[in-house]
């Protein structure tokens, strides 16, 4: 636990260290600002919620995480520091989760500083506060997903932009699975049972009623098996090609 | 202790390591010798625990490097090829990072004054990585690898990019070192093997090829014991290539050296002296030569092919 914490503070300062963190805060902020009150409407709506906020956030993750996870690994391969964090005295394991750790964290920090949207709807009208917590609380939870698999795509290419887009077109495929335009499609080709299985591994459906508000142990225990997995297949990957 | 058997790493369908044995005790300076690709830096990497060898053993004080990796880690200091380090950091993040990460507790703080100095790195501190020189970097990579004060020392081409001056650091650093460390590096550098090494083993095409001690490499050598001499004009020396304990010669034409390669290795420098004295050759120079080792490195590599 102590090296994953140590691994956790050097990567977390590295993103400060970097424009990395800042480019990403500022461009997550104003794009979730434009999403919500363009597109989402919040004001026309005339309801006291962020559900339209809230909405967006997985199309915003699908471009915006992979960005911030494509560095995590294939820096390391690229400047060779791989070589030193590999013979350290640390396991594999536990310099994956510091990394995820660290990057996690520079997300929660930008989903905080959106509190301005919070205060606008409690300024403007008399929203449930627990509904919005439980909201920021899935979206956070979601972006650890995101963020595995970014993670995981980094650990296979010294490339970050194969990084990039590798992880681009997996959470494409984790998102759009549950989408209205995947599902009809196949509404006639395929059996229920097969469509609602393809839904229940996508992140939009385990998003929605997280979005709502509604903290489901199923929803919640997807996320975290996603993130699990896909850091578990990273830490496969670093072990059996870390030289390459 | 380190004692590896039969340490083979093959990539797809090339053989970069190829059943290599050997055992290094403490005390041991071993420098590791050969061309490039021979499989120098593969074997520091399976050392190190960053490759795991295709087959064979890697045992290391006892413990072996498959199912104890992490254990055999901490006792190692490491320094990869190329120094690499994270450039975002300052020197001064970077050590205490390591310094964490090494679990050196309340010695940090001495343990990294101790290293800033030994490496003179000083007024570095504060700078970015990134920005230093290489010989810079080279010595950042230096400290994070002795920072723990390791019982095995790994440096893979440590004076790789450096100037004469800082060649010369390095090398008293490493002989400074206490006297029961096992040391290994690399180097292409034969005459860094020399100045600091106890051992030398030259590998090529994944084999080991010479393993003993940098005297007895140079005895290898067709110069050991050649007494090389120089005339200050032109003179018959027919009379000095055809002394009894003289078995050939040879004359460097843009030099104008001569070279006598003794008879049955015998020192030949006392009576080629005295020769030269009786008969009043006008010599300037006269020396007894060590050994080349940049031609037996030829010679035992060149085989290897």
């Amino acid at each position: 636990m102590g090296n994953t914490l140590i691994i956790l503070r050097r990567e977390f300062s590295s993103f400060f260290a970097t424009p990395v963190a800042y480019v990403f805060i500022a461009i997550f902020l104003s794009l979730s600002a434009v999403f919500t009150f363009s597109f989402g409407s919040l004001y026309e709506r005339g309801q006291a919620d962020l559900l339209p906020f809230f909405n967006f956030h997985p199309w915003l993750y699908l471009f915006l995480v992979p960005a911030m996870a494509m560095r995590s690994w294939s820096e390391e391969r690229k400047s060779g520091s791989i070589e030193l964090l590999m013979t350290l005295p640390i396991s594999v394991w536990q310099a994956m989760l510091g990394k995820f750790l660290a990057a996690w964290l520079v997300l929660g920090l930008a989903l905080a500083l959106t509190f301005p949207l919070w205060l606008t709807v409690n300024y403007l009208g008399n929203p449930d506060n627990g509904i919005i917590l439980a909201a920021y609380l899935g979206s956070w939870l979601m972006s650890g997903a995101f963020l595995a698999i970014g993670m995981c795509m980094s650990a296979l290419s010294k490339s970050q932009v194969i990084a990039f887009i590798l992880a681009v077109v997996v959470c494409f495929l984790f998102v759009l699975s549950g989408s209205g335009l995947i599902l009809n499609a196949f509404n006639d080709v395929l059996p229920v049972l097969v469509l609602d299985t393809l839904a229940s591994f996508s992140f939009l459906s385990h998003f929605d009623a997280m979005a709502k508000g509604v903290i489901a142990l199923n929803d919640v225990g997807y996320f975290v098996l996603v993130a699990l997995v896909w850091l578990y297949a990273g830490r496969l990957v670093i072990e059996h090609k870390k030289a390459e | 202790m380190i004692s590896v058997k039969q340490l083979t790493k093959s990539f797809g369908g090339f053989t970069a390591v190829d059943q290599l044995s050997f055992e290094v005790q403490p005390g041991d300076i071993v420098g590791f010798l050969g061309p490039n690709g021979a499989g120098k830096s593969t074997t520091m990497k399976m050392l190190t625990g960053f490759l795991t060898p295709s087959s064979g053993q890697i045992e290391i004080n006892g413990l072996n490097i498959a199912d104890k990796r992490v254990a055999i880690q901490q006792q190692i200091g490491y320094l990869p090829e190329g120094a690499p380090a994270y450039n975002d950091m300052t020197v001064l993040q970077f050590l205490h990072f390591i310094a964490d990460i090494r679990g050196l507790g309340k010695d940090k703080q001495a343990r990294i004054d101790k290293v800033v100095e030994q490496v003179e790195l000083q007024d570095m501190l504060d700078r970015q990585i990134e920005h230093l020189s290489k010989g810079f970097k080279r010595r950042v990579g230096l400290a994070q690898a002795i920072i723990h004060d390791p019982a095995i020392l790994i440096l893979d081409e440590p004076t790789d990019g450096l100037d004469p001056n800082q060649k010369h650091q390095v090398r008293e650093l490493i002989q400074n070192l206490s006297q029961d460390k096992i040391v290994i590096i690399s180097t292409h550098i034969l005459e860094e093997v020399t100045a600091v090494c106890n051992r030398a083993m030259i590998i090529a095409d994944g084999q080991l090829h010479f393993d003993g001690t940098p005297e007895a490499l140079q005895r290898q050598s067709r110069y050991h014991k050649a007494v090389t001499v120089h005339f200050e004009h032109l003179t018959d020396i027919s009379g000095l290539t055809s002394m009894l304990c003289v078995e050939s010669f040879e004359v460097d034409r843009r030099t104008g050296r001569v070279t006598l390669f003794p008879a049955n290795e015998q020192d030949i420098l006392p009576l080629v002296s005295h020769y030269i004295q009786d008969h009043g050759l006008p010599i300037d120079t006269l020396y007894a030569e060590q050994g080349r080792l940049d031609d037996v490195f030829r010679q035992l590599t060149m085989e290897a092919n």
